[in-house]
């Protein structure tokens, strides 16, 4: 038996849930040598703001126990650049490929997004509003609900196409974001962006990140991902793609258990290369093993 | 073609005072063609650390491939750790690696390397031996304990040795070397790879003789694929520039001078 792996975000028909997160999968090619991206759902590919962003200074990472803290702060050649020089060349890659989109202001984030509606081969854009580097924007928006509809609402006028928001767990309670965003017609939510914290060398007395903290990735906040997943999805109608610490096919079941659609594999990708591809496999081997005919028969499905 | 690929250790034999020579081979399969300058993520399997390690290429003979591991933290302990017949995953080759002169070049090359940056300039030397070019190392340490592997380096080339105690070699920084200050012949290259204060006077040296150079960086890095962005240098141009994919090699001239 081969269940069926298909699920769809908004009007995007994914070939399975697995999909990359964003900033840790480059442009898809960085990671041609190890995965054949046919077999993936799609990628989402580093995040693009309207003018160029140098990003925070060195240094921007620090380890920490299951996982790392970044403070990459958006560096990228901005709007102009990734449509004239990285479009031509992820255009034909043979997965979905889903440009995220963020800003410093309202205006930034709309430009952005009707440029980037103009590229044919870009089904959808994942906007985000929990970056935790950046001064300007970036998570700011995300931590209110005024925020989150106003940018939302901005966007959805320019951008005509499938439209998930990507959500900060830095806030009170996600579900409510969730539902603003919603309300002004986002078609999925995507969660969690990263967790901010702070690393300390005691040796030094000093912090270790150049500007003092960053965003937790990796399985330290896989808990608290499931958790505002769990919440999320009972909140809203429109699917939910969960992040956060996913490191295998049975971390990525639990996400879909907890009520995702979709999952995206983030800091994983950089202890195994290859790991999304072996998640894919492993979701696949879970369904056939319970008897699942559809990965969409999982999606929510927790026992009492 | 970059791989990740499960490695068995053949060697692990402790040099100079913290360092450990690590051998492996490909459990199955070759060994990806590596070039001098290049680097591989090794995987580190220990509950309190989370990230590879990029570890320069150290050697190449045939499918055996070595790094020199210093123990500097948890991650770098853990590979120290390893013994003959274990596995290590290792993703690679990453990174640009070192400028080969073309075959006509005759002058000799000068290769500088300051603690466990001399790891990748053994096989850099090898390189240009086979090309014709005889490569002379000038290798610097702190004192004569951690100075690493000079037979093998002297079996390749001529070795002078620096340390800033005189236990060993001259006394002094590389730069403070005789070779700098005595006519002795031009050279086309120097090659450097150390801790950035001696980098940078490596570099300035370079370029007030009109002395062509590479350096290699080792910033501390996430994915080593160019996709994460953590390990950026901010170059002359005013850009910060992935050092896993644009370096770890750097033409010296790049590097902001301060």
């Amino acid at each position: 038996m081969m269940a069926d792996l298909s699920v769809i975000i908004g009007g995007l028909a994914l070939r399975n849930p697995v999909m990359t997160a964003s900033g840790t999968f480059g442009y898809g090619l960085e990671f041609e040598d190890f995965v054949d991206l046919s077999q993936l759902g799609g990628i989402v590919v580093k995040g693009t703001t309207l003018k160029p962003r140098e990003g925070n200074p060195y240094p921007r990472m620090a380890e920490t126990a299951s996982g790392m803290l970044n403070c990459v702060g958006l560096q990228n050649k901005g709007v102009d650049y990734f449509c004239e020089h990285i479009y031509p060349q992820v255009k034909n890659l043979p997965t979905n490929v889903i440009v995220n989109v963020s800003g410093s202001t309202i205006d930034d984030y709309a430009e952005t997004a009707s440029r980037i509606a103009e590229l044919e081969c870009i089904p959808a854009i994942e906007l985000n509003i929990s970056c935790p580097n950046v001064r300007q924007g970036g998570m700011a928006f995300g931590v209110t609900c005024e925020g989150a509809s106003s940018v939302v609402k901005a966007v959805r006028k320019a951008y005509p196409k499938t439209l998930i928001v990507k959500l900060s767990p830095n806030v009170t309670d996600i579900a409510e974001i969730a539902r603003a965003v919603e309300s002004e017609g986002a078609d999925s939510v995507s969660l969690i962006n990263t967790l901010m914290g702070m690393a300390i060398d005691a040796e030094k007395r000093k912090r270790i990140l150049s500007i003092g903290t960053g965003g937790l990735s990796g399985p330290a906040v896989k808990p608290v991902a499931l958790r505002m997943v769990y919440q999320v999805a009972r909140a809203v109608k429109i699917p939910v793609v969960g992040l956060g610490g996913i490191m295998t096919a049975v971390d990525a079941v639990e996400f879909l258990l907890a009520g995702a659609t979709a999952v995206e594999i983030g800091t994983a990708n950089f202890i195994d290369p290859s790991v999304t591809m072996k998640i894919v496999r492993g979701i696949k081997e879970y369904l056939d093993r319970h008897g699942f005919q559809s990965v969409r028969d999982i999606i929510g499905a927790l026992e009492e | 073609m970059k791989k990740i690929i499960d490695l068995r250790v053949t060697l692990s034999e402790r040099v100079g005072a913290q360092c450990v020579l690590l051998k492996a081979k490909p459990v199955e399969g070759r060994l990806p063609e590596c070039k001098p300058g290049q680097f591989a993520q090794l995987r580190v399997d220990n509950p309190e650390t989370f990230l590879r390690r990029p570890i320069s290429i150290h050697d190449v003979e045939g499918d055996e491939i070595s790094f020199l591991v210093q123990e500097v933290g948890k991650g770098t302990s853990w590979l120290c750790s390893l013994k003959e017949g274990d596995l290590l995953n290792a993703v690679l080759p990453l990174g640009n690696g070192f400028t080969l002169p073309c075959a006509k070049s005759t002058c000799p090359s000068l290769l500088i390397g300051g603690g466990v940056g001399v790891a990748p300039l053994l096989f850099l030397g090898k390189r240009l031996r086979e090309q014709g070019v005889k490569p002379t190392f000038l290798l610097g340490a702190r004192s004569k304990a951690q100075l690493i592997r000079l037979d093998a380096f002297r079996e390749i080339g001529d070795v002078f040795v620096t340390t800033e105690d005189g236990s060993e070699g001259e006394r002094g920084f590389v730069t403070q070397h005789s070779l700098f200050t005595s006519h002795s012949s031009p050279l086309s290259f120097i090659y450097t790879c150390g801790p950035m204060p001696m980098m940078r006077a490596v570099a300035k040296l370079a370029r007030e003789r009109g002395i062509e150079c590479e350096l290699s960086l080792e910033n501390r890095m996430a994915c080593g694929v160019g996709a994460c962005l953590c390990c950026v240098e901010e170059l002359a141009d005013g850009h910060n520039h992935c050092v896993c994919t644009e370096g770890p090699v750097f033409d010296a001239r790049k590097i902001i001078d301060n």
